[in-house]
């Protein structure tokens, strides 16, 4: 549009100019943060021994059910504002499943991972995070992260963190 | 609770008494009334502590073992192919309800699945009169399933290729509810698969909660714990009259945390709850749930908010899905 303006015969206001590029980059912004938020998860390869297996899934608040039908409830109260979803596997054999809930705000991250997580064990990540032998929980700004591993080995623990410390830093 | 053999005694008079009927199990089932029959209510708990292996893996062969024993103390008939004649009509299609909803680690297992299809199959159902269906693609997936629509073999397959209805149905406060038509249109029988697991609103998922996955929108059904809606789906025509016999998965459960996956709140019960009464058999689960979360220090489902207070209102006189009092349910525990 700037540019177009440019090629005018008539020059156009400085307010014009100026709220032309005040928009832009509200809309640059925009476009940044949605991608963004679109794919914090990390492809194939760059946590090393982990393959993202499927596609992302995102689900819209009013649309969660389709995917945690009966689980959903407690994420809406809590603010949810979409959840994305990947599986993933380690080493060709360690599957995982991947979700990472956009809340309306820290606070609503807070609440679910507060959330029968009393037994867990406190982890350096984000702003807060626990795990358990075959998941890691972890909460940062409004995202809450949850990784799920499918069967417990010694080796399923510090498997799952490294893929945790791979999407924080996404995040 | 019942020795094996009194529980056998009472069983066969059942069966005899399905058997003076000239058409034999659900087959006879089919043309009576919806309205439950008074008496006790059979429910079967058969549990094989050896199911999951030392290195954690399912055994196959055992669950087609355990299947068979649950089976054989519900019919009163050792042999697994005779009990299963007594149980399924012939010529009619068949469905197995399973449940993926709470992903790959919660779900139906596979091996059940198969079993089944084994023993139907055995007693003279034609593969393509099997039907495996659930939500959709990714619920029977996650299972472990196939989807297949081949009309020659065991069919496999969701609502998302077959279907809801148009015209809604209602019972209650259920109402504007759209069924698969796999359920209304394919299946004349329906043998429930729910997996056993805590629910975070309506306190347990099992037989009757299953049927959530025979709706279009099951999201609309969750207020206040799933009571009366839970019950009220149940009592749909087409649901009371289809879905009537349960084998209940209870291999694997969650005990809190769910209806989804969490491996940290994992429990093997290593059981198959078998049953007719929808009621009895949530009963009987919700009661398993409750020792499990008492053994492991947590608060009852009463405490923790979240009763599951349908199972009363289903064996309420408005409903009569079943019985719920302890007096009136013939447990036995094998």
């Amino acid at each position: 549009m700037i540019f177009r303006l440019k090629g005018l015969k008539r020059r156009p206001k400085i307010w014009i100019l100026a709220a032309a590029a005040v928009a832009i980059l509200a809309a640059t912004a925009g476009t940044g943060c949605k991608k963004h938020l679109a794919d914090p998860f990390p492809p194939s390869g760059t946590v090393a021994g982990w393959d993202k297996t499927s596609e992302t899934r995102t689900f819209a608040a009013k649309d969660l059910w389709q995917y945690i039908d009966g689980d959903a409830e407690q994420y809406i109260s809590a603010g949810v504002v979409s959840t994305s979803t990947s599986d993933y596997k380690y080493e060709g054999q360690l599957e995982a499943v991947v979700d990472v809930h956009t809340m309306g705000d820290a606070a609503g991250a807070g609440k679910i991972l507060e959330t029968n997580t009393r037994d867990a064990k406190p982890v350096q990540l984000g702003d807060a995070g626990v795990a358990y032998a075959q998941s890691v929980i972890f909460r940062k700004g409004p995202y809450l992260v949850r990784i799920v591993a499918y069967e417990s080995t010694p080796g399923t623990p510090q498997a799952l963190l490294a893929l945790a410390h791979g999407l924080e830093a996404r995040l | 609770m019942n020795s094996r053999r009194d529980f056998i005694k009472t069983t066969a008079t059942g069966a005899l008494l399905l058997g003076s009927q000239t058409k034999l199990g659900l087959a006879a089932m089919l043309d009576q009334n919806a309205g439950h029959a008074p008496g006790k209510s059979k429910v079967i708990v058969a549990r094989d502590a050896t199911l999951h292996g030392q290195d954690g893996q399912l055994d196959e062969k055992r669950v087609l073992a355990l299947l068979d024993r649950a089976i054989a103390a519900y019919t009163g008939h050792d042999n697994p192919i005779t009990a299963w004649k007594h149980i399924v009509p012939v010529g009619k299609v068949i469905g197995l309800k399973t449940n993926g909803l709470g992903g790959k680690g919660i779900c139906t297992h596979l091996a059940l699945v198969q079993a089944i299809c084994e023993r139907l199959q055995q007693a003279g159902v034609k593969p393509g009169e099997i039907l495996v269906w659930d939500r959709n693609a990714r619920d029977l997936e996650v299972c472990g399933l196939t989807i297949s629509t081949d009309p020659n073999r065991v069919r496999c397959y969701g609502s998302d290729v077959a279907g809801f209805e148009d015209e809604p149905a209602a019972f209650g406060k259920a109402v504007n509810v759209k069924l698969a038509k796999i359920l209304t249109r394919e299946c004349a029988v329906v043998i429930g698969l729910p997996i056993l697991k805590d629910h975070g609103g309506a306190g347990v998922t099992f037989a009757m909660k299953n049927m959530y996955g025979v709706v279009q929108h099951p999201q609309e059904l969750h207020g206040g714990g799933c009571n009366p809606y839970v019950a009220d789906l149940n009592c749909i025509p087409a649901v009371r009259q289809k879905v009537r016999f349960t084998i209940g998965d209870a291999i694997s459960s969650v005990y809190d945390g769910g209806p989804g996956f969490h491996p940290e709140r994992l429990w093997q019960p290593n059981a198959l709850i078998v049953g007719e009464d929808r009621v009895a058999i949530d009963h009987t689960a919700w009661q398993m749930i409750e020792r499990k979360r008492a053994e492991a220090g947590m608060p009852t489902l009463e405490a923790a908010g979240r009763p599951p207070r349908y199972i009363a209102t289903a064996a309420d006189a408005d409903h009569k899905l079943g019985v719920n009092d302890p007096q009136h349910i013939n447990l036995l525990e094998i």
